[in-house]
């Protein structure tokens, strides 16, 4: 299989002193889904930051082989889509049209071209036809379809989501969950949301104080319920 | 929740002026406000002329008189608290004297003269500004100042400004709803000090939501350099419409008898 992303030995300390990410191993490869789990704080945005060169520190991501580093970052930016987890903050332009088509005319597309790469975006997430719209006349669940839009129209390869289903209504999140699906991509999702996960990720890595603590089958980590309740992610059954 | 639409209002909706381009609109809108403010004092003839061009102007694009009128009261009270004084301090003819308890007042004609300028040409500015915002969609209106070579990085302050203006809103609305749950009451001195408080909490808020925002663009390549797509069209109409305006305009100022 083909290695997308490489993360060797990743360290990361904000600049207040708080340890965020400690010795990260991890290689994702192509066409997988990977869900990120951890509870708050545990370090995954920071994680999830560093796979575009957001945050860069001992330079030791490698995306399709290539080092995460200031030569390369606006191509990893094009290859790595990231998804935030706050639609409000992701969508900052006065129409849907303009935030969809924001990456591929930084990315110096030609305008025929960018207006049919934001047409194609919106329809793969079912919300052709709201381009002149504006983001805050919008739904919780139609601002975060945009925002996975906002990416999908610059043609990543690797779709990173952070926490994607965070304030949404079930139904809102599994018609969500159901479009996630269907996008070829290889996924990287942060989640504490373990029905998501479940219906999503073939593979869940367990994050915790900045560290992997389980790397393995979505079935396997999340039948392990003392492995889980150890890390808050489940109950103690104390209540 | 709150009315999304208070920005620009009616904007939506179609007709001759909401047709025209915002850059047509924009410039005419200045040349407009630029003109009353050049108007001596007193030309009641030349600010009858301006008064019935933006009222035909209103009568075309169809926005309620009433709606018009209520907005327009809102900059009153601040032209008020800056010109009321005026004809008190105003040397020349009095008009009237007073005595307020120890203090003799006197009013003079030419110091109520300004009053009443100021009043009309502070209407008359409001009145196209209010024209201006309610024909035209704030997205036009970005895109006008854009294309007459406004500095992008203004045009996108204004632009996050409408963007999260709403956003902010619904905030300040979410933290007055939890404040007054947990009975906001007490000594006049506490409350302020809770106001203070949220105050605060908003400003840190927005600043820590503007690194959110800066690092989403990051993310989709933004290098600091703004590049855009929009195209407006200047048609025939533009053009009828600007010379005509400014024809107006012109007449207006060359046959008012000078001062």
């Amino acid at each position: 299989m083909e290695e997308v992303v490489r993360v060797d030995k990743l360290s990361f300390r904000y600049p207040d002193g708080q340890q965020a990410l400690a010795d990260v191993n991890l290689t994702i490869y192509r066409g997988e889904a990977v869900a990120l789990i951890g509870s708050n704080g545990a370090g995954k945005s920071t994680l999830l930051l560093h796979l575009n060169g957001i945050l860069r520190s001992n330079a030791m991501v490698k995306v399709f082989d290539r080092p995460v580093d200031d030569k390369n970052v606006r191509w990893v930016r094009s290859k790595v889509g990231l998804v935030f987890q706050n639609p409000d903050d992701q969508l900052f332009s006065p129409t849907v049209f303009d935030d969809v088509a924001f990456g591929p005319i930084n990315m110096g597309y030609s305008e025929t071209e960018v207006r049919e790469l934001v047409t194609r975006a919106l329809s793969w997430v079912g919300m052709a036809g709201y381009e002149q719209r504006a983001p805050h006349h919008l739904s919780v669940g139609e601002k975060k379809r945009i925002a996975i839009a906002t990416v999908l129209s610059m043609s990543p390869e690797i779709l990173v989501l952070d926490e994607p289903t965070s304030n949404l209504d079930p139904r809102s999140k599994w018609s969500l969950i159901g479009l996630l699906k269907k996008l070829p991509k290889t996924k990287i999702i942060a989640a504490h949301d373990m029905e998501l996960v479940r219906a999503l990720c073939s593979r869940a890595i367990i994050l915790d104080h900045g560290q992997v603590i389980a790397d393995g089958t979505t079935s396997h980590i999340l039948a392990d319920i003392p492995l889980l309740a150890a890390h808050g992610l489940a109950s103690t059954g104390r209540l | 929740m709150v009315r999304y639409s208070f920005i620009d209002h009616y904007s939506d909706q179609d007709s001759f002026i909401h047709r025209l381009d915002p850059r047509t609109k924009l410039v005419t809108t200045l040349l407009f406000i630029l003109a009353v403010a050049l108007t001596p004092p007193n030309s009641w003839s030349a600010f009858a002329i301006y008064f019935a061009l933006i009222a035909a102007l209103f009568l075309f694009s169809k926005v309620p008189f009433f709606y018009v009128l209520k907005r327009s009261l809102v900059i009153m009270p601040f032209v008020l608290m800056i010109a009321i004084f005026i004809p008190f301090f105003r040397e020349g003819e009095v008009a009237g004297s007073y005595n307020i308890w120890l203090w003799e007042v006197s009013v003079t004609y030419s110091g109520l003269q300004v009053l009443t300028n100021i009043v009309i040409k502070a209407w008359l500015s409001i009145f196209s500004l209010i024209l201006l915002t309610s024909t035209t969609r704030m997205v036009n209106l970005l895109r006008g100042l854009e294309q007459l070579r406004m500095p992008g990085v203004m045009v996108m302050i204004l632009s996050f400004m409408y963007r999260y203006i709403f956003v902010l809103v619904d905030e300040v609305i979410r933290m007055k709803r939890a404040r007054d749950s947990r009975n906001f009451g007490g000594k006049r001195l506490w409350q302020v000090r809770t106001i203070g408080n949220m105050v605060g909490t908003l400003f840190i808020r927005s600043y820590e939501r503007g690194e959110r925002v800066y690092t989403a663009m990051q993310a989709r390549g933004f290098d600091g350099q703004t590049r855009t797509l929009h195209h407006l069209n200047f048609s025939k109409a533009d053009a009828c419409f600007g010379i005509g305006f400014s024809l107006v305009l012109i007449l207006t100022s060359l046959f008012n008898p000078l001062y």
